[in-house]
């Protein structure tokens, strides 16, 4: 029993070992800049990010598109998962409470491929049919949702398609930390005549306000890590725009359409290194995010998550 | 004995305490529709789309019509059958030793955080980790090693399901009350064997369906498996060769021109889905109705 625990630190050691060793070549060549460099091409003056068969290796469009996306999606998701908790840990009758939450669960245990095929197959036509021309037309002044992207792939479609995936577990997590917060919190606010939201607001947000942050980050965890759904929505550009109707891609997206096919030993390496950058995020990021709901739930029962 | 203002102010708390209540019921309903589109949307194509020839034959060459998915189902089950193999005993293991050897101690919360966090990591990146592992080294003597094979895809899917089961295993032990281990260290069993006689088996129907839970997950991961099991359009026993998986022939069909490819994959997906709904719905069971704690 201790060696099958003592193991899973021995796994996580093995995978980070190994994802350093072969991202040995492409760190000797390019160092640091790996993520930051932006050549541009001497003739036309455009941004030479990733052309893996003329040698050019720039992770900055990856970067870019992994944070855009993932930062988009907890945009539209995270207001509608607090509101989703709220209901269901103050408002919710309790037999409806049963059904959502298994709903929930089900959601968060549906392939990330299905999920992907969906966007591909519903929410992409919608984007490009009705969606993406009301946004350019009231919000193209900003810059940010220009008209030259007619497929309907992009951006926003995975950061819709993101937000519908990280919002199961966003809002589970808060509703866990919010019954968490004692009952005596609720009372005393009530007590002193409060209305519910104000009881919601002083007992509850309050009190679990770093657990939310905590299941805030888990979210952006999953977001950040998420390959085959916005692999199949995104694009697949290496370029950075600034439309958030454009198409682009992600650290992960790229990894699972170009590894298998590397046409060099540098360019699989260069892979290798984005992913072992997004290995160590997400450990940084899952870390912080346990902790905080760690923080704020223990002394409560475990319960399945 | 209200003032005016007063009254003002009960009157904005009031419509504040209404819009927020109107606010998260909202949100509840723009989460659930579509959430319940998604699925509603996928029972009807899936539905539209199976029959006997999904379950028994193979792909046929782009652009014909009919054909299955046999050889990617068989695939699947064998790559999951190598992930449990090697996933459920360590995942068990690390379980019992977080619920009841180690409990409280300082490593065993290392080792439930390192679980947790293992959990969170992409499953690309186990893809890569497992081709860098299995796939890419040169050495001879060593079966499975230096090609994309089964054997690679399946350890990169156990090695994913290790957090899972280690996580549930460790809950579902928790909910054994105390009563159950002190009755039988009263009556003298050692330490080991109380565990393992009485509190695993107690827990055993929350074990098995952890598990159960942590292969219908595993069993829909497409990106660990797309460099290391690569995929195969024939049917295809050996560990050591190529093998098609549904998750990857699912991503293939349904990012390709064909409608006919299209109807296959939606076969797919449904059949991924419910594999899933029987997993979750079992583990719900098992955790709601006190089984563990004696009562069925």
């Amino acid at each position: 029993m201790l060696l099958c625990a003592l193991s899973i630190f021995g796994i996580v050691v093995l995978i980070a070992s190994e994802l350093v060793l072969r991202s040995d070549l492409a760190w000797k060549a390019f160092g640091i800049h790996f993520f930051f460099n932006a050549e541009t091409d001497s003739y036309t003056h455009l941004p030479l990010y990733w052309d893996p068969v003329n040698g050019h290796f720039s992770a900055l469009p990856f970067v870019y598109g992994t944070l855009v996306s993932s930062f988009l999606a907890l945009l539209l998701a995270v207001p509608l998962a607090v509101g989703v908790a709220i209901f269901l840990t103050e408002m919710c009758p309790r037999a409806l409470r049963g059904i959502l939450a298994f709903l929930t669960e089900l959601l968060a245990a549906i392939p990330s491929i299905i999920y992907g095929f969906w966007a591909l197959a519903v929410l992409t036509p919608l984007m490009r049919e009705y969606v993406n021309p009301l946004l350019v037309k009231y919000l193209g002044w900003s810059g940010f949702f220009a008209d030259d992207n007619p497929t309907g792939l992009g951006f926003t479609s995975a950061a819709i398609i993101l937000a519908i995936m990280i919002l199961p577990i966003i809002s589970s997590l808060t509703r866990e930390v919010m019954v968490a917060v004692p009952h005596s919190q609720r009372e005393a606010v009530l007590a002193l005549g409060a209305t519910r939201w104000e009881m919601i607001r002083m007992g509850v947000l309050r009190n679990a306000r770093i657990g939310i942050v905590g299941a805030i980050i888990l979210g952006l965890g999953r977001a950040l890590g998420e390959t085959m759904a916005v692999e199949m929505v995104i694009g697949n550009t290496p370029e950075i725009h600034r439309s958030l109707l454009a198409n682009g891609t992600s650290m992960a997206a790229v990894i699972a359409s170009e590894y298998a096919e590397a046409v060099s030993d540098l360019h699989r390496s260069a892979l290798t290194e984005i992913g072992l950058a997004l290995f160590v995020v997400t450990i940084i990021v899952n870390a912080l995010a346990r902790v905080l709901v760690w923080a704020v739930t223990r002394g409560t029962p475990a319960r399945l998550a | 004995m209200n003032t005016g203002a007063q009254t003002i102010r009960t009157g904005v708390r009031d419509w504040a305490d209404r819009t927020v209540t109107f606010l998260a019921i909202a949100a509840t309903v723009i989460v659930i529709a579509p959430l319940l589109a998604i699925f509603a949307y996928l029972l009807f194509k899936g539905a539209a789309s199976l029959n006997l020839d999904f379950f028994t034959k193979i792909p046929l060459p782009p652009g014909e019509s009919g054909g299955g998915m046999a050889n990617a189902i068989l695939g699947s089950g064998i790559l999951l059958g190598i992930a449990s193999v090697i996933g459920v005993p360590i995942g068990i293991g690390s379980g019992i030793f977080l619920a009841e050897f180690g409990r409280g101690t300082r490593l065993a919360n290392a080792v439930r955080f390192t679980a947790d966090v293992l959990n969170g990591v992409p499953s690309i990146v186990m893809g890569v980790a497992t081709y860098a592992l299995v796939v890419s080294p040169h050495i001879k003597w060593l079966p499975f090693v230096g090609h994309f094979s089964a054997m690679a895809g399946g350890i990169a899917l156990g090695i994913m399901m290790i957090p899972t089961i280690t996580r549930t295993t460790e809950e579902m032990l928790l909910m054994v009350p105390n009563a159950v281990r002190e009755a039988a260290l009263g009556l003298g069993v050692p330490n080991w064997r109380s565990v393992l006689s009485i509190t695993v088996r107690t827990a055993s129907p929350g074990i098995i369906t952890g598990c159960m839970l942590a292969f219908a997950r595993v069993a829909g991961e497409t990106a660990p498996l797309i460099f290391t099991a690569f995929g195969n359009n024939f049917w295809s026993t050996n560990l050591n060769e190529p093998i098609e998986a549904l998750p990857l022939q699912i991503w293939v069909y349904a990012t390709g021109p064909y409608e006919e490819w299209h109807r296959l994959a939606w076969a797919g997906s449904l059949v991924l889905i419910v594999l899933i709904v029987f997993a979750v719905s079992l583990v719900r069971f098992v955790t709601s109705r006190g089984v563990l704690k004696g009562n069925s």
